[in-house]
């Protein structure tokens, strides 16, 4: 894969992380690996969106999460316009964080409930040293509080006073705050009103031509990642299966694993429906604790063959930078 | 097919402190036998606690149905008294929950649970009920169906249990089943299995469903008809063709346009509904709809609109004063 040219801002190489699973109370020992991330691989362009979705417990929030190093990565390498973010200094890492910022899921639990809207929204400011005096720092506040559609009298207000959409448009906020040019967006509107998802993810897109933006967009709503990605990767049990363009994922999934999830996305249309073949998957995702051998979908899937257990199947680009990593197809 | 269910003017009412909240504030529906429906609306509307109203499993206080009937099998559920209504519910009419976490006892092994109804209601004995407690995990795919009767619910995946869930929803051969939001916990591969599984179970049962849920395309799928509720009101009913390509409902009509849809060709700029919905203690005069809709004429704000047929079909209502000076196609 490319190292660096100028259009590539992020670039994850064979990045792995496992959990350690410990026995014992007073002299904890190691009893196995919860491997969260396996070995993922993938570059994300500037400007571009690149969607990740995935069942719960695929890796998919841990994925986003080392990136930025939220979490230490057990194994691998990732690329921030160059720089090895795994084995920067902590000090250096900190500047960094200035360019790569978060949303979480959870409107209601990632704001302090003690603090006010304004200062959830200031404290980067403040904490980067982006701003000399007060009358700065209200100016900013006031402009951020604008750009995410909020009133700017709301800033004294505290988060149990907003909705969970306005709350969503906060964290929003926090994460603009410090101008950054690459944000993760985990799952910013699994818990919102699908009338309020829309408003979100509008917003988002607005932004990120506003202020030339990256995402990384992680939701386990593929007709939601479909919408906002240009190019989507699909992940299962801590490996990435599949990684193409929008349109190319939807009209040509290669993987099993991506022709089953598409299908098993319900479409609002009754008459269409009744047209559209459904592949039902059996049985549930495995256990990270004991993942199948080879390829990790073999146990759940309609085409495996004996020599899928065999070995981790290779990631290959197909042609048209469609990446999939089955041996059946 | 005869009428199944039959709702009237249906009014549960939550008397707070501060207020009393609407939760549902008039509705009237009636259900075919062996009939799906999908009940729509987001979190807030009165969706859960409609159906809560007909299985009487609304708590006292703070909430009360205040008003209406529910016509069960030509008896009315909301004149009887606890006892008659203990017979019925779980045994004629059952439910599916949400949670599937939160709604098995955690203390209890799954075969005590599925083997307590089929003892009380169908008067089985201790043998009998636990051989047809394995039967009706088997029905509803679990391996080894047998042995698993011993374990507990932490023992099954989040699927699993939800299965478990079904399989006491249909342990006394319902006629109707209410699931409240089944699959909204579940991945979508797994929510796949457990609707598919629901339907089929349904139509081998012949017992009607009504599926309450947020997600527009679980309905469209699997439901035959369609109400959709705003603010404690259904203010649009009509089959599932119907509402979905011809909606007749501003309300409707936004949350058709404001979901992504998976087979979208190219990316499209969402239509969102503006504004949030509305607080139930204190809705607007007239349409409860009106802050937030495009279409709003004077007559709004002052006078509610009913629902009324719409021009060219009386099975599909809609309340809305403009309803007939809508069109699905994209107005710019």
């Amino acid at each position: 894969m490319v190292q660096t040219t100028d259009n590539v801002l992020i670039d994850v190489q064979n990045m792995k992380k496992y959990f350690p699973v410990t026995q014992g109370v007073v002299f904890q020992k190691k009893v196995a690996d919860i491997k969260a991330v396996d070995g993922v691989s993938f570059t994300i362009h500037k400007g571009e969106t690149l969607g990740l979705v995935g069942e719960s417990g695929c890796g998919k929030t841990t994925t986003g999460r080392c990136i930025l190093q939220l979490y230490k990565v057990t194994e691998g390498d990732v690329y921030f316009e160059g720089e090895n973010l795994c084995t920067m200094k902590s000090t250096a890492l900190r500047s960094m964080r200035r360019r790569m910022q978060i949303i979480f899921q959870d409107p209601y639990g990632s704001l302090n409930p003690r603090m006010t809207c304004g200062n959830i929204i200031g404290e980067p400011l403040i904490v980067h040293k982006m701003v000399s005096n007060r009358n700065e720092y209200r100016e900013q506040v006031t402009e951020l509080l604008n750009i995410v559609g909020l009133n700017p009298y709301m800033a004294d207000r505290y988060p149990h006073e907003f909705s969970g959409g306005q709350r969503q448009r906060i964290g929003v906020a926090r994460a603009l705050a410090v101008k950054p040019s690459f944000i993760v967006c985990d799952e910013p509107v699994s818990a919102l009103d699908v009338s309020i998802q829309a408003q979100i993810i509008n917003l988002l897109e607005e932004l990120q031509e506003q202020f030339d933006l990256t995402y990384l967009f992680i939701a386990h709503d593929l007709s939601v990642v479909r919408h906002i990605s240009d190019r989507i990767a699909v992940m299962y049990l801590g490996h990435i299966v599949e990684l193409a363009d929008r349109q190319e994922l939807y009209e040509n999934p290669l993987h099993p694993y991506t022709k089953a999830l598409l299908s098993a996305v319900p479409i609002p249309d009754p008459i269409l429906e009744t047209t559209r073949s459904r592949i039902i998957l059996i049985g549930d995702v495995p256990s990270p604790l004991h993942p199948p051998s080879g390829c990790v979908f073999h146990t759940r899937c309609p085409i495996a063959i004996d020599e899928c257990s065999a070995a981790i199947p290779e990631f290959r680009n197909m042609g048209n930078d469609h990446w999939v990593a089955c041996i059946r197809v | 097919m005869g009428t199944l269910l039959e709702v009237n003017n249906l009014k549960t009412y939550f008397f707070m402190q501060d207020g009393v909240t609407k939760a549902v504030d008039g509705i009237s529906y009636d259900l075919q036998e062996g009939e799906t429906l999908g009940l729509v609306g987001e979190s807030g509307c009165g969706k859960s606690v409609s159906a809560l109203s007909v299985m009487r499993l609304i708590a006292w206080p703070p909430g009360r149905t205040v008003e209406g009937e529910a016509i069960f099998d030509g008896e009315d559920l909301l004149k009887m008294d606890n006892n008659e209504m203990r017979r019925i519910r779980g045994n004629r009419m059952s439910m599916v929950f949400q949670e599937p976490m939160t709604s098995l006892n955690p203390v209890l092994t799954i075969g005590r649970q599925l083997t307590e109804t089929l003892e009380l209601h169908l008067k089985m004995d201790k043998s009998a009920a636990r051989n047809r407690a394995a039967e009706l995990l088997q029905m509803v795919g679990i391996p080894e169906a047998a042995s698993r009767l011993n374990d507990y619910p932490h023992q099954f995946s989040g699927g699993m249990r939800q299965r478990v869930m079904i399989a006491m929803a249909i342990s006394c051969n319902p006629r109707l089943i209410i699931a409240d939001e089944p699959t909204t916990a579940l991945d979508v591969t797994i929510q796949a299995q457990i609707l598919e599984l629901m339907k089929g179970l349904c139509k081998q049962l012949g017992t009607a469903l009504i599926v309450i849920t947020h997600n527009l395309g679980v309905v469209a799928r699997y439901a035959d008809r369609v109400n959709v509720m705003y603010a404690g009101k259904i203010i649009e009913r009509g089959t599932a063709k119907e509402i979905y390509h011809n909606p007749k409902h501003p309300y409707t009509l936004g949350l058709l346009r404001s979901v992504p849809r998976l087979d979208e060709p190219k990316k499209q700029k969402l239509d969102p509904i503006e504004g949030i919905p509305p607080d139930l203690m204190n809705l607007p005069p007239g349409c409860s709809f009106r802050p937030r809709c495009h279409y709003a004429i004077d007559k709004c704000a002052v006078e509610e609109p009913l629902l009324e047929p719409v021009a060219d079909s009386n099975r599909h209502t809609s309340a809305c004063w403009v309803a007939g000076k809508l069109s699905a196609k994209k107005d710019t």
